[in-house]
């Protein structure tokens, strides 16, 4: 009985923060049957939108892969000063908000900021560009990679890269045939979140892209352009996208961590 | 390949791990590194390998000079006690690392890992993952990946150390044998006295970061130099303030002036030998082991006093016989 209260409690909880809202996003966009929402999917600009974030994510996905893996291992395997600075410094997009980190970049890049005179007079342009937005984006999806990946490092121990030392293997060497294939999993695990963080990115993106139609807008920004215009069918049907993209993400989840567990 | 230890020392913060530890270690001899936990016999290997970096003192090995030499270039095997197999590779792959990692042809490879497979006795468990073997397995594995490469010497640390008793004499027995076979410079660490004097050629006895004696497993027993190598290496009890093996202790029950009195707590027969435990009146433990012939001449009995005296006895410096 006990049980059945507590399932009762967690589905249901799910259910009206998660699955309802979901469930009628779906519902509102098909209310008109599937044209208005094909016309939205199709029109230039939101064509545009969904590539502008896969690219963002094909370019700041990597970025973070190698920036985490190299994290991880200077905080697991490396003693040195402000080792712990590190850290704790890792963290620090989970506990701010983007639009802090957006303005910070503004801060930074405007035309006032501290490079951003300097960066002018070359003829580089990073706010209301595609660099501002992939800084923006790689600022905020960056934990996730050496948050997973560090204790999986601390659990194997670095006996195994030892033994590879000792056997003749350089740094290199012991760091693919040994290190990596030791934490491919966590590694995995990382890039899809990391993936997901950067796909629903919205804040920071919003502060430094200047939400150029056609140009710098993303698919979670032109979500709220078409909100904003009225056009909910367009909104609901971008938002689609986005869901099925972040249901996809988990779902590879859910397919990779049982295999985690036979490694 | 020789082995030279010159003045090494080591420190962990505060935790002094070896205090200008001198050794050598001649090339194809077995030795043990014997002492208890924490005396620094793993520090002292794990700087032979390159794994550690010494604070001072040198390593030469060959007779050149290796202090600063890259664990990767140093040209040895290395044993681990929980073994460090690389989880994610098969037996076969294991073996095989040193001599990938080496660029070697693949068909040398192919029956270089083979004949180790069959001298390690993994033969048919190539393909098989480290999770599917045994500790014993797993620790012949480990043996069979550091002989690969032809290391010039093979340092093993506490090998044997993760294994339950059964498994542990006989890969004590097979490591002997082996060595002789392959009679590589062979260094292992270890906290047990037995298996010491079973398998070495020579023993260094470590205490506290210091080297208190190195020698012949027989030599160390007979003409130990200090009280904690006498202890250390085979039973050693007081008596009368000095240090004695137990089948050192003469008995008799009549009394004797220069003699210690003591009375029998316990008697135990070991086949040829008798064991027999005494409490002398200051509280202290003695035991003495008599021949069976011996024991019954005398006629002793659980209870009784007699006065005992050592026929052979050592005595150190008082602050070492603590």
């Amino acid at each position: 009985m006990h049980r059945l209260w507590l399932r009762f409690v967690a589905l249901g909880y799910l259910a009206a923060i998660l699955v309802g809202p979901l469930a009628i996003v779906f519902w509102r966009t098909f209310e008109d049957g599937f044209q208005p929402a094909w016309d939205a999917l199709t029109s230039p600009e939101t064509i545009h939108a969904l590539k502008l974030t896969l690219l963002i994510t094909a370019i700041a996905v990597p970025i973070n892969t190698v920036f985490g893996i190299v994290c991880a291992l200077a905080i697991v395997r490396r003693r040195f000063p402000g080792k712990g600075l590190l850290n704790a410094f890792i963290d620090l997009p989970l506990a701010l908000s983007p639009v802090v980190v957006g303005l910070a970049l503004f801060l930074l890049y405007g035309r006032e900021g501290w490079f951003g005179g300097w960066l002018e007079d070359h003829g580089i342009q990073v706010l209301f560009a595609l660099p501002a937005m992939v800084i923006a984006t790689i600022f905020v999806s960056l934990p996730f990679v050496a948050r997973e990946v560090v204790p999986t490092l601390r659990e194997i121990g670095d006996e195994q890269e030892q033994a590879a030392k000792t056997l003749g293997a350089s740094g290199w060497q012991t760091f693919w045939r040994i290190t990596l294939p030791s934490i491919r999993w966590a590694v995995v695990y990382g890039v899809i979140l990391t993936t997901a963080r950067c796909l629903g990115e919205y804040g920071a993106v919003a502060v430094v892209s200047g939400r150029i139609q056609g140009k710098t807008e993303t698919a979670t920004l032109r979500v709220q352009e078409r909100y904003e215009s009225f056009d909910l069918a367009g909104a609901y049907a971008i938002s689609i996208v986005l869901a099925l993209m972040a249901i996809a993400v988990l779902v590879a989840t859910t397919v990779i961590r049982p295999k985690e567990a036979n490694a | 390949m020789s082995i030279l230890v010159r003045n090494v020392s080591k420190r962990f913060g505060d935790f002094v791990a070896l205090d200008d530890v001198s050794l050598d270690v001649e090339s194809g001899s077995l030795t043990a590194l014997l002492g208890p936990s924490g005396s620094g016999k793993s520090t002292l290997l794990r700087i032979v390998a390159g794994l550690e970096t010494a604070d001072a003192g040198e390593i030469l090995l060959s007779g050149k000079d290796a202090t600063a030499l890259a664990p990767q270039k140093r040209n040895v095997g290395f044993v681990f006690q929980h073994y460090a197999a690389f989880k994610h590779m098969t037996v076969r792959d294991n073996i095989a690392f040193g001599l990938k990692v080496r660029k070697r042809p693949k068909a040398e490879i192919r029956e270089r890992v083979e004949e180790l497979l069959g001298l390690v006795q993994l033969q048919g468990l190539g393909d098989r993952y480290p999770s599917q073997l045994s500790g014993g397995q797993r620790q012949r594995m480990g043996l069979a990946r550091a002989l690969a490469p032809e290391p010039q010497v093979l340092l093993l640390d506490e090998p044997f150390g993760a294994l339950d008793a059964r498994v542990r004499a006989e890969l004590r027995e097979w490591l002997r044998h082996l060595h002789d076979v392959v009679s590589v410079t062979t260094v292992f660490v270890t906290h047990d006295q037995e298996e010491a004097m079973e398998i070495s050629d020579q023993i260094a006895v470590m205490n506290a970061g210091r080297l208190e004696q190195v020698g012949a497993p027989r030599d160390l027993y007979d003409q130990p130099a200090s009280a904690f190598v006498m202890r250390f290496v085979g039973d050693a009890y007081d008596l009368d303030g000095a240090l004695v093996r137990p089948h050192d202790v003469e008995l008799s029950p009549a009394f004797e002036d220069d003699a210690v009195e003591a009375m029998i707590v316990r008697v135990t027969f070991l086949g040829r030998d008798v064991k027999i435990e005494l409490h002398d009146g200051a509280g202290g433990e003695i035991v003495a082991l008599l021949e069976r012939n011996r024991y019954e001449e005398l006629g002793l009995w659980r209870g009784q006093t007699v006065w005992a005296r050592p026929q052979r006895e050592r005595i150190f410096a008082a602050d070492e016989a603590a």
